[in-house]
């Protein structure tokens, strides 16, 4: 089994503050490989020079064993990344139905067509409405995006990192904000996708990534201290000094 | 055909409203109102390209009143040389042309300006769309055979085989067509695949990136075809006045086009319409009551900003679609 994704010594810093020092990480594929640290670990930072939005001062990220730490994030999409946001980032204006079918738009042929209706495509249509089934929300396809409570909104991240069809998925803490029942919800429905698709995940709900992750890396001050198993963090000394033992 | 949304209705009555009233103003004698329309027509053209990337695009351009003094000067300047001579190959009055040149001078100009203009976001992009619209107006105040700023008279109309710009009536009716023809096609682009990743981009840049959107192609194409457009109204604008000068593409103009916009309910098809209507009436009316006509005008448009989301059609339509 090779690895998906590789970054080495990826370096990044916003004035004085090292928010990505000399980091390591490498995914494997199809593994859900967790990342946990500290509020202010570097965690998002992370996930944004992976997913292109943001570039790392130096180092490099392969995928694929392709460089692609200066491409730009809508050229990364196609060769199969996605990513779910922290911040829950859809187009709130649109329909629920229209966010997915976007999702599935950028996979089918270019979008510089300016006459036929796009929500008369039923390849679309039919497709968005199958990833929402998925997801549990078949029945609020056609509400406005900013009429759906917040844990549904993460799941509407799920399902169109899922419509992305993407062999890599960054998901960036999918549960915060969730209540405890809308947490159990979001963990089956991970374990659901877990094995078909490499997923990146990071996550403070620790009961959730050690129910689910293949893998964790602990990420202190931009630095991963450590990674393994969910049974080697656990009882890894360093990690439990750093982090868990303050939790 | 999809489903006729309350929003088109508006729309639909609207233009046709605009369809009867006018010609029947001018058969009782009123050409007063006829010329009110036939103005406010064209400019609800200027405005429905606007619409495009300001509403639908989320794309605040404050220079916008270049492409219409652009494509007002591409039947002025041919004109010109027709009747005084020099430059040859672009001195005629046939229409095709001088719509032709206003159009590919004005998607040109959109295409260049909008390589630079849209590496910038909020209120730098509003900066710099003025900009280049200052320029244009600067550039054309200092061309001294074009009249400088005094303006330029234009002699003769554009001419089209079959009908006559000269009458009224015509003019009026090929600007009404054309505003139809120009909401047909906002409204075909909106609801397209092009469309659905311009609204997108509109919501949310990041995700629209992350979904393998090259946000920045869009939007340039998307300004190019609301320059074309405008620069359409323009060289009608140009046939309207047969008087052109840079006051036309002063920023104040482009101001009150994104008045309009705003006005009669931005990302909506009747709202550039009912907002260019409301203007130019309500400035006629107020200015032919009191020569303080500015204050009452300002006021009603700061409660209109302030107090009616989704402009007069949210108000109309009870809800903000799309």
């Amino acid at each position: 089994m090779g690895d998906i994704l590789r970054a080495e010594g990826l370096n990044k810093s916003f004035g004085g503050i090292k928010a990505t020092d000399d980091l390591h990480l490498a995914v494997a594929t199809n593994e859900l490989h967790a990342i946990i640290g500290p509020n202010g670990a570097g965690k998002t930072t992370l996930i944004g020079q992976l997913s292109g939005l943001q570039y790392p001062d130096t180092g490099t990220i392969y995928y694929k064993d392709r460089d692609i730490t200066r491409l730009p994030a809508h050229r990364r999409a196609p060769l199969g990344i996605a990513r779910s946001f922290q911040i829950t980032s859809l187009v709130m204006e649109m329909s629920v139905i229209d966010n997915i079918a976007l999702a599935l738009q950028a996979k089918s042929g270019h979008s510089f067509r300016f006459f036929r209706p796009a929500r008369s495509e039923k390849a679309l249509r039919d497709g968005a409405m199958a990833l929402l089934e998925r997801v549990g929300l078949g029945a609020k396809a056609h509400m406005p995006t900013v009429a759906l409570s917040h844990g549904e909104h993460r799941n509407m991240e799920i399902a169109i990192a899922l419509g992305a069809q993407a062999e890599l998925m960054l998901l960036d803490e999918p549960m915060a904000g969730l209540g405890a029942e809308e947490s159990l919800q979001m963990v089956e429905l991970l374990q659901s996708i877990k094995g078909q698709h490499s997923i990146l995940l990071i996550e403070h709900d620790m009961d959730a990534v050690f129910a689910l992750a293949d893998r964790i890396s602990v990420l202190v001050y931009g630095h991963i201290i450590a990674t393994g198993t969910p049974d080697e963090i656990r009882s890894n000394e360093a990690v439990q000094h750093a982090y868990l033992g303050e939790e | 055909m999809e489903r006729i949304s309350r929003q088109d209705w508006i729309a639909i009555i609207v233009l046709a409203l605009l369809a009867v009233l006018p010609p029947l103003f001018l058969s009782m004698g009123q050409s007063f109102w006829m010329d009110l329309a036939t103005r406010l027509v064209i400019l609800a053209i200027a405005a429905s390209s606007l619409n495009l990337v300001l509403g639908y695009g989320g794309l605040v351009s404050f220079g916008h009143a270049a492409f219409v003094g652009l494509g007002a000067y591409a039947v002025g300047i041919p004109a010109h040389h027709w009747l005084y001579g020099g430059m040859d190959p672009i001195a005629t009055t046939n229409g095709f042309v001088q719509i032709g040149l206003a159009v590919g001078v004005c998607a040109l100009f959109a295409l260049v300006t909008g390589l630079i203009c849209l590496r910038t976001r909020g209120v730098y992009f509003i900066m710099i769309t003025m900009a280049f619209a200052q320029m244009v107006y600067y550039g054309i105040v200092s061309i001294e055979e074009y009249g400088g700023d005094d303006g330029l008279v234009i002699d003769s109309r554009s001419e089209f085989p079959g009908i006559s710009l000269d009458d009224p009536l015509q003019l009026y009716l090929l600007a009404w067509a054309s505003l139809v023809v120009v909401v047909v096609l906002v409204r075909m682009i909106v609801n397209s695949r092009f469309g659905m990743v311009l609204k997108g981009g509109k919501g949310n840049e990041q995700r629209m990136a992350t979904l393998g959107f090259n946000i920045y192609a869009y939007r340039l194409v998307a300004y190019v075809i609301s320059g074309a457009i405008c620069g359409y109204a323009g060289a009608l604008l140009g046939n309207f006045t047969t008087f052109i000068s840079p006051e036309m593409m002063d920023w104040g103009r482009s101001g009150e086009l994104m008045f309009m916009v705003i006005l009669g309910g931005a990302a909506t098809l009747a709202g550039p319409i009912l907002g260019a209507t409301v203007f130019i009436v309500l400035e006629e009316a107020l200015s032919s009551w009191t020569v303080y006509w500015h204050l009452p005008f300002g006021l009603f448009l700061i409660l209109v900003v302030l107090y009616v989301r989704g402009g007069l059609t949210g108000l109309l339509s009870g809800k903000k679609e799309d």
